[in-house]
């Protein structure tokens, strides 16, 4: 099976759609990857330096090492951006400039925080382990102790310090995928949009280029290592070379092509990948330059747009609503549109461009003939029934306020309640396994697989209509607001759907690029 | 009228646990200019500690260490030290720098002209008795007796005055110690050097050195000419120090003699 589809034309356009972004993501991925080990090592051996002549320090260095090593990569990452952006407004109070709080800044700073427990501990236990006879030895010809430290104890200790800086490295690579969530393009942008689309493709390709990166500079890493212990100047030359060529290689595509143009973002679904793209694209047929930031987290999207980190992206009423309003109370559809639109300029000068015409709610839905045989229509029409019916939900919806608030509303009490990941939880509704399940009302899979939305008759959960945000920085850009206006209820949920459900069924899936143009074929049509 | 004495300690005093103990007891010692000292004594006794102040690897708590009638301590202690030529037991050779590159390195650190420092090399590998081809080979392919050859070429390389020495032969095998000695000596003699050696073999003190300084507890408890000593001591423990190698010494002439009177013969074993 797995032959036949890879001789497909289908999957011959994804590969190569995947293989034309290569290079760029791994440019990006060598550049980050490159400077964090490089400040990682220029801060760690200065200071593993100090605390091997001081123990107090050396316990307190090695201690915050090891503390920051168990926070999860990607905490870490997503930790540096609120950080970054205090510090943004301070510069910008103080210097009247602010620093970017997105992409590059944050992924260096927690890579080379990350990168630095294995160079301090190795260092360290190499600087401590010269044996006191070379140290006599040094004093006895009259070294001082920079001389001492120059030519005897870093040279000795060498083997053991380029172990740590080569476990750093491998560390650093594959670490330097999660900075795909904080808007750092990299090799990581496969495997988040592949893993999001179940693209597999893209997720090999990501993980082999990662793998290989990883190796090859362990490689260099480790031929200098070899020169060290050998005092083969030869050896250290060719690895040193294989890393400076490797970098400099990955800095060209970046000299000179970066005019910076309008930035798109993306949060981490088949949905808002397509959308960004079809935004992206309609841009570029403009003639304007598009940066691309994909697969950046729900908390840190809004925050970005908002600081202008990114110009555009579509956000949802309801999500807006409670996490940014932190509102717990449930309007119309207009009256909720109406007043994020003018909150979110007062509070944060973001711009509401309008919606896009779909939902993309929490929502009930039962396969159409069962629906249709017990006479259910909506919610209220389910309830009397739950006490006989069985519940799958996704991974997280059980602990939503959504579902406490439809529960309430309607008095809902399921025989059962069962979690599943996405795909098992659609086809534990086809093999009737599960009797309802929740959806999200733009999921292309309620279409294809033939199943009816239950409607929310008593409002009890916010509306979730997609809607175009604006950042405060092209707020009075006519281009901009120019090329996006024609999206405004301009794509159905029926479309909307299809397009999803072209990148998330299990075979035959298409690019991104191809859902864009599905839509941007339906939009067209609209404006004829 | 004796000028100012090159190395002098005054009332020097050591503790490495912070007083409650002392490794030296107000040690004071002269080394006039062109003499061959040797510290001898059981291990413990602060030899090693007396001689590691004249240099300044380590710092009295109480007392004086005078250098050519200066305090050390108010030398620039790695200048200092480059004027002074320091052997020790574990050579210390550097293992990542080749036998030339640990040779030169004092000079380097003098920041001699290139080429004399590689004249200097050459001129010290033959003064120690090394095959010059020796000078791109690493410490850890040379024997025992080779390193230790290069470990004093290394102290001398500079031209300083003054050695000091820690059981600079003590790893070695009889035969190489022997020759190693003598041929030290020789090098002493020939380049007007004051040295300070310490050991704890009497036999290669007596052997050595012009004078010698026994050691004990922290305090010297004699210091004289090796005859002097040989002839007897008022201490008790000085005396039984001394006695060993005259008894050595009074046995083997006795084998000589012996086998003086039974004529030359083949040895047993070769």
């Amino acid at each position: 099976m797995a032959a036949k589809a890879l001789g497909s034309p289908l999957m011959d356009e994804r590969f190569a759609s995947t293989l034309s972004l290569l290079a760029d993501y791994t440019s990006q991925h060598v550049l980050l990857s490159a400077a964090a080990l490089a400040l990682g090592v220029a801060i760690s051996l200065p200071l593993a330096v100090a605390a091997s002549r001081r123990p107090r320090l050396r316990f307190a260095v090695l201690a915050v090492a090891s503390l920051v090593q168990t926070i999860p990569g990607l905490a870490l990452l997503a930790l540096f951006y609120p950080l970054l952006l205090g510090l943004s407004a301070l510069t910008a109070k103080l210097f009247g400039f602010g620093v970017p709080a997105l992409g590059f800044l944050p992924s260096l700073l927690a890579l080379a925080v990350y990168s630095m427990l294995p160079i301090l501990r190795n260092s360290v236990t190499g600087l401590l382990g010269v044996d006191a006879t070379y140290l006599e030895a040094a004093d006895g010809v009259g070294m001082t102790g920079r001389q001492k430290l120059l030519r005897v104890e870093l040279p000795l200790a060498a083997p053991v310090i380029m172990a740590g800086i080569r476990t750093a490295a491998v560390w650093t690579i594959g670490m330097a995928t999660l900075s795909t969530t904080v808007g750092q393009t990299g090799l990581g942008n496969f495997i988040f949009s592949g893993l999001q689309t179940e693209n597999w493709i893209s997720v090999l390709v990501g993980c082999t280029a990662v793998v290989t990166l990883a190796l090859v500079v362990d490689w260099a890493l480790g031929a200098i290592e070899a020169a060290v212990v050998d005092r083969n100047a030869i050896g250290m030359v060719i690895g040193l070379a294989v890393l400076v060529l490797g970098t400099a290689a990955a800095a060209i595509p970046l000299i000179g092509s970066r005019s910076h143009g309008y930035v798109i973002g993306a949060k981490n679904f088949s949905e808002q990948f397509i959308l960004a793209e079809l935004m992206a694209e309609r841009l570029e047929a403009t003639g304007h330059v598009v940066e691309r930031k994909q697969g950046l987290g729900s908390a840190v999207i809004f925050r970005a747009l908002a600081g202008s980190d990114i110009d555009a992206y579509v956000d949802y009423s309801g999500t807006l609503w409670t996490n940014v309003l932190g509102r717990h109370d449930t309007p119309s559809r207009d009256a909720m549109l109406d007043e994020l639109t003018t909150t979110l300029r007062e509070r944060y000068g973001v711009t509401v461009l309008g919606a896009l015409g779909f939902e993309n709610a929490y929502a009930l839905a039962m396969r159409s003939a069962r629906a249709t045989e017990a006479k259910v229509a909506t919610i209220a029409d389910l309830a009397p029934l739950t006490p006989r019916l069985k519940l799958g939900s996704d991974l997280e919806f059980l602990g939503r306020p959504e579902w406490a608030a439809l529960k309430q509303a309607y008095g809902l009490s399921f025989a059962e309640e069962k979690s599943y990941n996405p795909t098992f939880m659609y086809r534990a509704l086809a093999d009737g396994g599960v009797d309802v399940i929740s959806a999200f009302s733009s999921d292309g899979r309620i279409a294809a697989e033939n199943l009816l939305v239950l409607s929310d008759v008593k409002h009890a959960i916010p509306a979730y209509d997609a809607v175009i945000l604006i950042s405060p920085r092209r707020r009075d850009d006519e281009a901009l607001r120019g090329v996006l206006a024609p999206l405004i209820g301009a794509i159905p949920v029926e479309r909307m759907r299809q397009a999803n459900y072209m990148l998330d069924r299990d075979t035959e899936k298409a690019t991104v690029q191809e859902a864009a143009r599905f839509l941007a074929d339906g939009v067209e049509r609209q404006d004829r | 009228m004796a000028p100012v004495p090159l190395i002098e300690l005054i009332g020097v005093a050591k503790s490495f646990d912070g007083g409650r103990t002392y490794a030296l007891h107000d040690v004071s010692l002269t080394v006039e200019a062109g003499g061959f000292i040797a510290l001898v004594g059981s291990s413990g006794s602060g030899k090693t500690t007396a001689m590691k102040m004249i240099n300044r690897l380590l710092e009295p708590d109480r007392g004086q260490v005078r250098f050519e009638g200066q305090e050390v301590g108010s030398l620039d202690a790695a200048m200092f030290r480059r004027r002074i030529g320091y052997v020790f037991q574990g050579i210390g050779l550097f293992p990542h720098m080749t036998i030339a590159e640990n040779i030169a390195i004092t000079p380097q650190l003098l920041q001699w002209p290139t080429p004399d420092i590689e004249a200097r090399v050459m001129e010290l590998l033959d003064l120690v008795e090394l095959p010059r081809s020796y000078a791109a080979r690493f410490p850890h392919a040379l024997s025992g007796g080779q390193r230790q050859r290069a470990g004093v070429a290394r102290a001398i390389a500079a031209r300083p005055r003054v050695m000091l020495m820690d059981e600079p032969f003590g790893a070695l095998d009889p035969v190489t110690r022997d020759a190693l000695g003598n041929a030290y000596r020789a090098l002493h003699e020939q380049l007007a050097m004051t040295t300070v050696m310490v050991t704890h073999d009497v036999q290669e003190a007596v052997l050595l050195a012009d004078r010698i300084v026994v050691m004990s507890a922290g305090r010297i408890v004699a210091d004289d000419t090796p005859g002097a000593l040989l002839a007897g001591h008022a201490s008790t423990e000085v005396s039984a120090l001394m006695a060993m190698p005259r008894r050595q010494a009074e046995r083997i002439r006795t084998l000589l003699e012996s086998s003086g009177r039974q004529g030359p013969r083949q040895p047993a074993h070769g």
